[in-house]
């Protein structure tokens, strides 16, 4: 990669991720408008905004998925807009879907088994029997077990609870032994009870990952984030710690206001 | 909560791939018309090529997801260059199976290029554009392919240089019976390999594939080649066993027939092909006194059954139905 | 004089207002519903029919059997929808497809058993019949009639697309399905009503094909080739994109015939897979 030997002056290796002048629009809808962000290595972050603010659509642009029209996006540095999605993959840029993306035939040890192959290379193989890659079915399977899958990871994944679904989703994002991962509000449609689960495995996740989360329960928000990004109209409308955005009057008539009939 | 499940992960992946008693009863009937219907062991020999073909197309269609209406390029190609083969080179068959195989797969592996980048209707619309330009090549190259009189002369030693083709057709159908079970046994491994396992994956969903770091295409372009091959075989066979080769072999209903057998018997289940191409062929067998238009009319109607009431084949109905049965 | 060029373009213009009038109803229900319907050309085969048995069992006029081509074409297509196509508009491109392929099968099978399967010949009015010299150039009435019809229909399809409240609806369904839905246009109901619309107009392209291509049962695989070509090339649901594609495609075929008749269809799907190549979505497409 020549973009690795001349890395942009303005975006340290500290960062994890960045992304500079990034625009996106759909006609005459822009989506996403001049965002620039730093997420330091190790952080946890999170993304609110009200509907249809863009943060799903930046976490596409983040990962190549869509095509931003201008800016660039780096990864540990190095400028990786040109990249497909699963080159950025490879080099530990991993997200979840808002809406489950999962493979409904496929169960949940098969679907982590393909990740983790995928990460090993040795899914052109088709010579030889799945079996044989005994390390990568049980490495699948220990990610599987620590999102509490393991007793249901024979199940075809469209005969799992949603909630399970929900914790599939990260667990084929971990599978790819991401730097940084990319959270789509991971409780989405989960009811209240069960989100402090899914969020207490995210919390539980290592601390060199990089973490950027979707939310909009705010108390999820304020207990599990050490920094909020507040995205407003396509555009990082302000961004600080919990307190200080707690105590923001501007967010809380953009966001918490937009949220009462939201 | 007990996170432990009754098997072991890796064991219980390996014992999905292990031969269960009534694969073992399927392949032991394929020997019975040796005995029981001596007669008709032409037809069976034609069934076995058959669902050779199916086996192929299951490959891309059932397992990858990609929808062709041009498959009878690669079973064309492979049986002219098997004719071709025969005529300008020499008769042993081995090899001319290797050839017809490999100038599918080149052509195949040339075309996966083309083919990985489209989704969809376009990509229906390549595979039948690019099949239908072969059969126009191959009708304008009448100097190499017979055109419409088709490819005479092909003449094929004896088996192994013991077994010539009889007239009844006991070798023909060893021979592509045999042919089939080894394709078979290659494909069941592929199916079962870490592969076929990122193939599933891209059926299941072609969107996640990017989004856990698979190249998606690079895939499709590796199993489109091995399915040319495949179907280059499945085309040489019935080139060595009739002894001529028509534009037929490239003609879009070709394309359709082997779709139609592959749904019939359930796509993305190994037997699917095996199971519809029999189904198929004997039944265009016995109804072999009519029309061929009246013969599509069955087809239609069979067409529109299964797509309404029977999604996954024949045995895809049956693994319901016994679902159904065992859980009572 | 002009030179012959000029008779090739002229032949291929023709032909191709005649392709355009059978494919662009496919074009735009495939870009409103992403349905593939294979058994378009059914519905053309059956205008066909419709205008062979007005014309020699019951001697209407040749213009008088048009509108009852198109008319029967949208009518059975209404049904079609009804029964069948509306359970697979979520269903996968496979089954789209098998169902499609399934019908047009057997459509061949009913009209061989109604028909035969020679060729239904027609005696057209006789001043369609004729010829006339421009310069040196031969026209033939029934395609100088042919580009009028083209023409007319074009003419018709961009005023209601583009100026009435129905077209309206078509045009935000065609955009983007979801939005079009939460603005509170019934979708499907506006694609029932385009789909009995473009089948009526393939049903009018078949009559008016028999002249030129002759009709038999096989012509509901024939010319789907012809008209998929078109809709891939043209672009999904791009009425400007199929009229270019027809065009392109019935004047690369004529001065294909022409020029190198050896090649026989080889030029048409030449284009066609250099074009997608080029543009995936078509000429036209946006997706
Ligand atoms: N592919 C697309 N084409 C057109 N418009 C789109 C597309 N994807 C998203 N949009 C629009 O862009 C805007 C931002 O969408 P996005 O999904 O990024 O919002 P969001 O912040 O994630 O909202 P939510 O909280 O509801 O998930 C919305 O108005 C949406 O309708
Ligand atoms: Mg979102």
């Amino acid at each position: 990669m020549n973009a690795a030997a001349n890395p942009n002056p303005t975006v340290g290796r500290q960062n994890a991720l960045s992304t500079r002048g990034l625009s996106k629009s759909f006609g005459s809808l822009t989506v996403a408008n001049d965002i620039a962000l730093n997420l330091p290595v190790g952080a946890r972050y999170a993304l609110i905004g009200p509907n249809g603010a863009g943060k799903t659509t930046l976490i596409n642009l983040m990962t190549g998925m869509l095509a931003p029209n201008s800016g660039q996006i780096f990864l540990g540095g190095d400028d990786v807009t040109a990249l497909a999605p699963q080159q950025r993959v490879r080099r530990g840029l991993a997200r979840t879907f808002q809406i489950n993306t999962l493979f409904a035939g496929l169960n949940a040890l098969e679907a982590v088994t393909l990740a983790v192959c995928e990460r090993r290379g040795v899914t052109g193989r088709f010579w030889q029997n799945i079996a044989v890659n005994k390390d990568a079915i049980e490495e699948a399977y220990e990610i599987l077990v620590k999102l509490k899958l393991g007793d249901c990871c024979y199940q075809p994944t469209r005969e799992l609870p949603y909630g399970r679904q929900r914790l599939l989703e990260i667990a084929l994002a971990l599978a790819t032994k991401p730097k940084v991962l990319l959270l789509d509000e991971p409780a989405a449609g989960v009811p209240q009870e069960e989100s402090g689960d899914i969020f207490e495995v995210v919390a539980g996740l290592s601390d060199d990952l990089t973490l950027l989360f979707i939310e909009h329960d705010m108390h999820v928000v304020f207990r599990f984030a050490t920094h909020i990004i507040v995205l407003v109209g396509g555009a990082v409308f302000t961004q600080g710690t919990p307190a200080e955005i707690a105590a923001d009057p501007g967010v809380r008539e953009v966001y918490l206001g937009a949220r009462k009939h939201g | 909560m007990t996170d432990i499940p009754t098997v072991a992960p890796q064991l219980y992946l390996q014992s999905r791939s292990r031969w269960r008693p009534i694969e073992i009863v399927f392949w032991l009937a394929t020997l019975l018309p040796f005995w029981l219907f001596p007669d008709y062991l032409s037809l069976a020999s034609q069934i076995a090529v058959a669902s050779l073909f199916a086996l192929s197309l299951d490959l891309i269609l059932g397992y990858a997801g990609v929808v062709s209406l041009g498959h009878a390029a690669f079973f064309g190609l492979g049986a002219y260059t098997a004719g071709l083969f025969s005529i300008y080179v020499w008769g042993e068959v081995f090899t001319g199976l290797i050839a017809g195989a490999a100038v599918a797969a080149l052509v195949g592996y040339a075309s996966s290029f083309i083919i990985s980048r489209f989704r969809h209707l376009t990509l229906i619309m390549i595979t039948l554009g690019l099949g239908l330009l072969l059969h126009e090549a191959a009708n304008s190259a009448g100097w190499l392919t017979g055109g419409s009189d088709g490819l005479q002369g092909i003449e094929v030693w004896k088996v192994a240089g013991l077994f010539s083709f009889d007239l009844y057709g006991v070798t023909a159908y060893s021979y592509t019976l045999g042919v089939l079970f080894v394709v078979f046994l290659a494909a069941r491994r592929l199916i079962n390999s870490p592969f076929g396992l990122a193939l599933r994956g891209i059926r299941e969903n072609f969107v996640r594939m990017p989004a856990i770091g698979a190249d998606s295409n690079s895939h499709i372009r590796k199993v489109y080649t091995i399915s040319a091959a495949l179907a280059g075989v499945a085309g040489a066979l019935i080139a060595q066993t009739t002894q001529t080769v028509s534009l037929e072999a490239l003609s879009f209903e070709r394309s359709a027939d082997v779709l139609v057998m592959l749904v019939l018997g359930g796509a993305g289940r190994l037997y699917g092909g095996l199971i519809g191409a029999a189904v198929f062929m004997i039944a265009r067998d016995q109804f072999s006194g009519i029309a061929p238009q009246y013969w599509y009319f069955w087809i239609g109607i069979l067409l529109v059954v299964v797509v309404m009431l029977l999604p996954n084949g024949i045995l895809g109905g049956l693994s319901k139905i016994f679902a159904r049965w065992s859980r009572r | 004089m002009l030179p012959p060029v000029f008779g090739v373009l002229f032949d291929g213009i023709a032909y191709g207002m005649l392709l355009f009038v059978l494919s662009v109803g496919l074009s735009v229900t495939l870009g409103l519903m992403n349905f593939v319907n294979l058994a378009h050309c059914a519905f053309a085969m059956l205008g066909g029919y419709v205008t062979v048995i007005l014309m020699r069992d019951l001697h209407w006029p040749f213009f008088a059997t048009l509108p009852m081509a198109f008319c029967a074409a949208a009518l059975l297509s209404i049904v079609v929808e009804r029964i069948l196509y509306r359970r697979l508009y979520r269903a996968s491109d496979l089954d789209q497809v098998l169902l499609t392929i399934g019908l047009a099968f057997i459509s061949v099978a009913i009209a061989a058993w109604f028909f035969g399967t020679q060729q239904q010949p027609i005696t057209l009015p006789s001043y369609l019949h004729g010829s006339f010299n421009v310069m040196g150039l031969n026209i033939a009435a029934y395609r100088l009639f042919l580009i009028a019809i083209g023409i007319v229909v074009t003419v018709m399809l961009i005023v209601t697309v583009e100026h009435t409240r129905f077209g309206a609806q078509v045009r935000a369904a065609v955009d983007n399905q979801r939005m079009a839905r939460g603005l509170g246009i019934d979708v499907d109901r506006t694609f029932a009503i385009t789909f009995a619309l473009g089948s009526g107009l393939a049903g009018l392209g078949g009559a008016l094909a028999i002249e030129i291509v002759g009709l038999d049962p096989q012509f509901a695989f024939t010319y789907l080739v012809y008209v998929l070509i078109i809709v891939s090339v043209g672009g999904l649901g791009s009425i400007g994109g199929s009229f270019a594609a027809a065009c392109l495609i019935g004047v690369s075929d004529i001065a294909g015939k022409y020029y190198a008749p050896q090649l026989g269809a080889f030029l048409i799907y030449l284009v066609m897979v250099a074009v997608l190549m080029w543009r995936p979505a078509g000429l036209f497409g946006r997706r």
